[in-house]
């Protein structure tokens, strides 16, 4: 126990600092490692102290993303064509796996940008020849250019995951809406929108660099999600179990947690050409739980019925649900 | 539990709680020097706790905690505090009170950490700012900044105790996104 004005969290925290900054010099040694860790076997508070400062010193190594900005990368931003003009053959590899297990192979030469585009409802896995992956979601677009230096992805729309073979050598950048994603070995995923753009980050590390520069350099780090419209990003933490939910689609799932009907509609005419309307505000209103196969409106139809006693009706093609 | 469980639960369930405890314990507690160190203790408690087993949630078990912790030391001061003890009951009602959202705390991350070294003092910033966004090693800094690498040393320790007060202690937005 201690006594009041004994400034034990000070004594403990400079305690802590200090072997956090000795860790990173080049004379730590072994011994030092076991001194370590014979002060933090000793004391409950040590431990403490030292887990909350090594994790807030943890968060300030985002800071560390400000200073490649200033080597190379940074002045693209500003010149967005700036897209190297060497351009090198690059064999790629479609897969198609769009209908049941049917995998289509179509290897070809690339010396100009491809473009590799999927239909509404339809997805697609883009191999690279370096063992890296893009997968597209419904209704999306991406123009793939490869250079000696760099790969860019520039996604024109839509939503696609990224497993990323890192190669020090050769950058991995994915353009969208003047923002830019530069791969430092990883899986993420993409989400272009009319009006934002969504990355979240699954492994490994990105650097996220916004159209309007205010935020410049994000290191991501696993379980971040950046928001990024054309004036604005932030970016925020999610628990890993909502980051699947997101990718549910790459499975051919929808996953809604607390989503409101008007939110799992829109989620579903993203996929299908015949929509869903939800047709009053306080039916729109009404959250679900739940995970539907993307092109089975039917089913969320029904759910709608069973779970909120809501009307379904067919109009021109249309899946209506009202009071 | 072992060690590297018991750490991740107190990083990722424990201190986001911190503004809140902090915002709590001054409210409750008149010597605002005294603070930091309610703050160590109850985090020491919390942990033993979570060593035989991990509060869930851990909010209420965190306020409890400091609630609990400062009676004890009520008792302990033998102040006649009736009075006080009977309002920090019907404050108990404050573990009850949503917290920050988890998305929306860590949003904006990198202003955040601007604007906690912006505040640091010049010196001690400025060794922060070489160390993590120059990258330069303790000696480099110290033959930048003209001082000795003990001197060094401080500024850096200092300033991250600053920074955790910081970026775990103070109270942030908390609106949702949306």
């Amino acid at each position: 126990m201690i006594a009041p004005g004994e400034k034990f969290a000070a004594e403990k925290n400079t305690q802590a600092a200090s072997w956090l900054r000795r860790k990173t010099l080049e004379s730590w040694s072994e011994a030092d490692e076991a001194a370590l860790n014979a002060w933090l076997e000793d004391d409950i508070a040590n431990r403490v102290a030292y887990w909350r400062l090594k994790a807030a010193w943890g968060r300030a190594d985002r800071l560390a993303a400000l200073r490649r900005d200033k080597t190379a990368s940074h002045a693209d931003s500003k010149i967005p064509s700036r897209v190297l003009k060497i351009a090198a053959g690059v064999a790629l590899i479609a897969i198609s796996g769009a209908v049941g297990n049917f995998w289509l192979r179509n290897s070809q030469q690339q010396t100009n940008d491809a473009v590799y585009a999927t239909a509404l409802g339809e997805r697609k896995t883009i191999a690279l020849t370096d063992g890296s992956e893009i997968e597209l979601n419904t209704n999306t677009a991406i123009r793939f250019h490869s250079a000696a230096a760099e790969k860019v992805v520039t996604l024109l729309r839509g939503e696609a995951y990224f497993q990323i073979k890192h190669d020090p050598h050769r950058l991995f950048i994915i353009k969208a809406d003047g923002h830019r994603i530069t791969d430092i070995g990883t899986k993420f995923r993409v989400r272009r929108d009319a009006a934002r753009l969504e990355v979240s980050l699954l492994e490994g590390e990105v650097r996220f660099d916004s159209a309007d520069g205010r935020v410049k350099s994000l290191s991501m780090k696993p379980g971040d999600v950046v928001i990024a419209t054309a004036h604005s990003a932030a970016v925020m933490q999610q628990p890993k179990r909502d980051i699947a939910d997101t990718l549910g689609w790459r499975s051919g799932m929808i996953v809604f947690r607390h989503t409101t009907l008007a939110e799992a509609a829109a989620e579903f005419n993203r996929y299908n050409a015949k929509k869903v309307v939800i047709d009053d505000p306080a039916s729109a209103k009404l959250t679900i739980n739940g995970t539907f196969q993307t092109g089975d409106t039917a089913a969320f139809a029904d759910a709608a019925h069973a779970v909120f006693g809501l009307h379904v009706n067919m109009r021109n093609g249309e899946t209506v649900i009202s009071r | 539990m072992n060690a590297a469980d018991l750490e991740a639960w107190f990083v990722d369930e424990v201190l986001p709680l911190e503004a809140i405890l902090m915002q709590y314990l001054r409210n409750h507690w008149r010597d605002p020097s005294e603070i930091d160190d309610l703050r160590q203790e109850v985090y020491i408690r919390v942990c033993e706790a979570a060593q035989r087993e991990i509060p869930d949630p851990a909010k209420p078990f965190v306020l409890g905690t400091a609630r609990n912790l400062i009676i004890d030391r009520i008792r302990r001061q033998q102040i006649v505090a009736i009075e006080k003890v009977a309002d920090l009951d019907a404050l108990g009602l404050a573990a009850d009170i949503p917290g920050p959202d988890r998305s929306a705390m860590a949003r904006d991350e990198l202003r955040r950490l601007q604007s906690a070294i912006d505040r640091l003092p010049p010196r001690c910033r400025e060794a922060i700012v070489l160390c993590k966004i120059e990258g330069l090693s303790q000696r480099e800094i110290a033959s930048r900044m003209g001082v000795s690498e003990a001197t060094v040393s401080e500024h850096i320790d200092k300033g991250m105790c600053a920074l955790a007060d910081m970026l775990y202690g103070e109270p942030h937005e908390i609106r949702r996104t949306q």
